[in-house]
């Protein structure tokens, strides 16, 4: 059987997870100083509840949630808290931060609770200790897990999705989890079961990662509650509406979430993080980086934890290699361009990508000659090209019209782009206009 | 905080990556899938189908530096796209055409055809084409010249082409006739017959568009719509009247269909942007080139079809606009 994949668009783009994907995941020691932002994920940041001169400990929150669509930021490790201040953050502009100074005892908070009954307790209560437990979308995405678990009333979730599938480039922390830590993936996905009272939930993971897809697969099979579904190689796979779509053939409706066709999807990582909270009561205080890309000594799949300034870990892996060009968090097709390897790793950082100059891409843009590769690798079905010249002339109501709010910024279509236009850019701008026109009733 | 020591990152928005095809990549790769067709002609015509290109070429160039420079803009000829266009417009051209004439057609397919509208990517229609209409319109007899394929290759045909020798017998005695005969249409697909000096060698030209195929430059579905409506319609003709009609298989490997089909109708600015924009395109200029052809003054329609076909693509990306995905919900397909 074929494997299943989205019907509409998607590229190719040269896969380099071979620098990486046959590194073991390695403990990253602590770095001198910890740079916690209290702003990990979408939503509102958390309140700060330490002070300069602080003594914490591992898995003590330093942050608290402000909100339904918050989440608890918790100390990485035991030391004390030098400062709360503005620091370099990996979304942008500088963001408040606890800046830490570890002591090397790394002695953890000894008033965590496991549950004590992992796979029956109350969906309530399981909600609660994700929420506490500061557990948000490992993906990249960074939306606070305990939400997506928090369907209205009405609404009948039916299929849970583990996503595996890592089609980023260059990016293996994920496959390496499902390769060394199957069970506690598979533990998180039937603690997620759980809460909505489904028996079975499904696995999707890229065909490139077949040592993977047996491992899962054949535990799977065992423990009889998951289904590993082979996906092809083809980007974006794991954007979420590609990945139900392939995996259940339900379309999410344009402008709605999963859950509307009933489907959650988790990230792999989040699974783990999951069973982590509810079984042994620990935090999220760290995940699974790779430290990758042509530009850096030796590639390396690293635990770290949250806070750990980049330039440490671009140490780890051995320091530089070749004429810098662009360090980047996250994958080469999603992540974020950053000039300071003093941005902390946060719970969203997949990846640490490090291109050499003679990587990057640095042709002017070109006059668009008309070539339709935008339109055609688009996976929304929209039409790029379009929109760009639309939002050129300030033409929003036109832009809503081409549906610019559909775009889920994959970068398709500025990967193929022979002409080197900067079109994710600037539909990110249209959606910005878009929705600010729509928010005065236009 | 940042170390002054520290490297200066370069700083743009995703993705970092890229699919590697340039502008000018894809100029010169179908340049270089034309040159097979090329030298065809010039061993056929000999040194002056070389001398014509020449021209064309010089005179696209030309004008494109010239116009660049006169709005200020960069020079832009190692796109390719200038040489292009006038290589396309030589191939469209009887070796016989006198060098002005030839440069002429260069300066008014990259002046008018071209960068009036902008330069590069703005243009309506396909400068080649708006060139070689206006040659045949200005100076008809020039353009009609056609040279029989020198040497050896000179048996059998005359100095018409082989549609034009079809349609003056039918237009003279009310019916084929003879015109066809000792001519077998494999001898005018592998290029040995009268006709524009770089449109002969159907199986050169295939050749080239195989290639491109393969790279992905040009897409399938044009030539495959125009090429299939135009055997479609002409052979429901010459089913209708074979005494009358060209046989659908010569209208294939006559004239300028293959041509036009693989490297003028899918030239990239002046056409739909999606699939199913570029099928109704296809499926216009085979319809509109088998009504030339079948029913118009013209013996040959390709130029003609493409060009109306170039105007109507605003309207046809309009109506072909990309079906977006969630636009259907299919909220029954279980997973299984
Ligand atoms: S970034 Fe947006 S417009 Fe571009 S391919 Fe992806 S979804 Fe389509
Ligand atoms: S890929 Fe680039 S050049 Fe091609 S149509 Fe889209 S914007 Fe234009």
């Amino acid at each position: 059987m074929a494997a299943r994949t989205f019907p509409l668009g998607g590229v190719h783009p040269p896969d380099q997870k071979h620098l990486s994907a046959a590194k073991p995941v390695e403990p990253a020691p602590l770095p001198d100083l910890l740079v916690v932002p209290l702003s990990q994920h979408i939503g509102a940041p958390a309140r700060p509840v330490v002070k300069k001169g602080d003594r914490v400990l591992a898995g003590q929150a330093i942050g608290e949630a402000v909100g339904f669509v918050s989440v608890p930021v918790h100390a990485p490790t035991s030391g004390k808290v030098l400062r709360v201040e503005p620091a370099p953050h990996p979304l942008g502009p500088p963001q408040p931060a606890v800046i830490i100074e570890p002591d090397g005892d790394d002695r953890w908070a000894d008033d965590l609770e496991p549950l004590t009954d992992p796979h029956g307790a109350d969906p309530d209560e399981i909600r609660q200790r994700i929420q506490a437990a500061g557990i948000v979308g490992m993906g990249g995405a960074t939306f606070p897990t305990h939400v997506k678990l928090s369907p209205p009333p009405e609404v009948k979730i039916d299929t849970v999705i583990l996503n595996g599938v890592e089609c980023e480039p260059y990016l293996t922390a994920d496959h390496r989890l499902m390769l060394e830590e199957p069970d506690r993936i598979l533990a998180g996905l039937r603690v997620i079961l759980s809460v909505f009272g489904l028996d079975k939930g499904y696995i999707g993971i890229e065909e490139n990662k077949p040592d993977a897809i047996e491992l899962l697969g054949r535990k799977a099979r065992e423990q009889g509650f998951a289904e590993v579904v082979p996906l092809a190689v083809k980007y974006p796979q794991g954007a979420e509406k590609q990945l139900i779509k392939a995996i259940t053939g339900r379309e999410v409706p344009s402008g709605q979430l999963p859950m509307a066709v009933g489907a959650v999807v988790q990230n792999v990582g989040t699974a783990a993080a999951i069973w982590d909270a509810v079984s042994v009561g620990r935090p999220l205080v760290e995940r699974i980086t790779t430290v990758t890309g042509e530009g850096v000594a030796e590639p390396r799949n690293l635990r770290v934890r949250i806070g750990t300034p980049v330039r440490h870990l671009i140490e780890l892996a051995g320091g530089l290699r070749g004429e810098p060009g662009k360090l980047i968090l996250g994958g080469p097709m999603m992540g974020i361009a950053h000039h300071d390897p003093d941005v902390p790793a946060v719970k969203g950082t997949s990846g640490v990508l490090l291109l050499p100059r003679d990587r990057v891409r640095t042709a002017p843009e070109g006059p668009c000659i008309r070539c339709g590769r935008c339109v055609d690798a688009c996976p929304m079905g929209l039409a790029p090209t379009t929109l760009r010249t639309l939002i050129a002339h300030e033409m929003v109501a036109e832009a809503d019209e081409w549906n610019a709010l559909d775009c889920i910024e994959c970068g398709s279509c500025s990967f193929v782009c022979p002409a080197a236009i900067p079109l994710v850019q600037a539909i990110r701008y249209a959606k910005g206009r878009v929705m600010a026109r729509r928010r005065k009733g236009g | 905080m940042t170390n002054p020591n520290d490297p200066k990152w370069i700083l743009s928005s995703s993705p970092h990556v890229f699919q590697g095809d340039t502008t000018a990549r894809i100029m010169w790769q179908v340049v270089a899938a034309l040159t097979p067709a090329v030298v065809w002609g010039v061993y056929a015509f000999g040194w002056r189908a070389a001398w014509v290109i020449g021209w064309c070429v010089a005179g696209a160039a030309a004008a494109e530096s010239g116009a660049l420079r006169l709005r200020g803009r960069p020079n832009a000829l190692a796109d390719g796209s200038a040489v292009l266009t006038g290589l396309l417009l030589g191939m469209n051209l009887p070796a016989t055409s006198p060098w002005w004439m030839a440069l002429l057609g260069g300066v008014v397919a990259i002046g008018l055809g071209k960068q009036v509208f902008g330069g590069l990517g703005q243009n309506p229609f396909n400068p080649a084409l708006v060139a070689r209409v206006f040659l045949l319109i200005s100076f008809p007899v020039a353009m009609t010249n056609w040279a029989v394929p020198g040497g050896a290759l000179a048996d059998a045909v005359t100095a018409a082409t082989p549609l034009g020798a079809a349609k003056t017998a039918v237009a003279t005695h009310g019916a084929l006739g003879d015109a066809l005969a000792g001519i077998p249409w494999w001898k005018l697909f592998v290029g040995l017959q009268p006709g524009s000096l770089g449109e002969v060698s159907e199986l050169l030209l295939l050749v080239g568009a195989a290639y491109l195929l393969w790279k992905r430059i040009i897409p399938w579905d044009i030539p495959v719509a125009f090429l299939g409506t135009l055997v479609l319609v002409t052979g429901a003709a010459w089913l209708g009247a074979p005494a009358k009609v060209v046989p659908p298989w010569f209208h294939l490997v006559t004239g300028g269909a293959v041509l036009g089909a693989c490297y003028m109708a899918t030239d990239m600015v002046t056409s739909p942007l999606t699939a199913r924009g570029r099928w109704a395109f296809g499926v216009g200029c085979g319809l509109l080139t088998a009504v030339i052809r079948l029913w118009g003054g013209y013996p040959e329609g390709v130029s003609f079809a493409i060009l109306l076909m170039n105007a109507t693509v605003p309207l046809i990306d309009r109506f072909t606009k990309p079906r977006k995905f969630g636009w259907v919900p299919d909220a029954k397909g279980a997973a299984s």
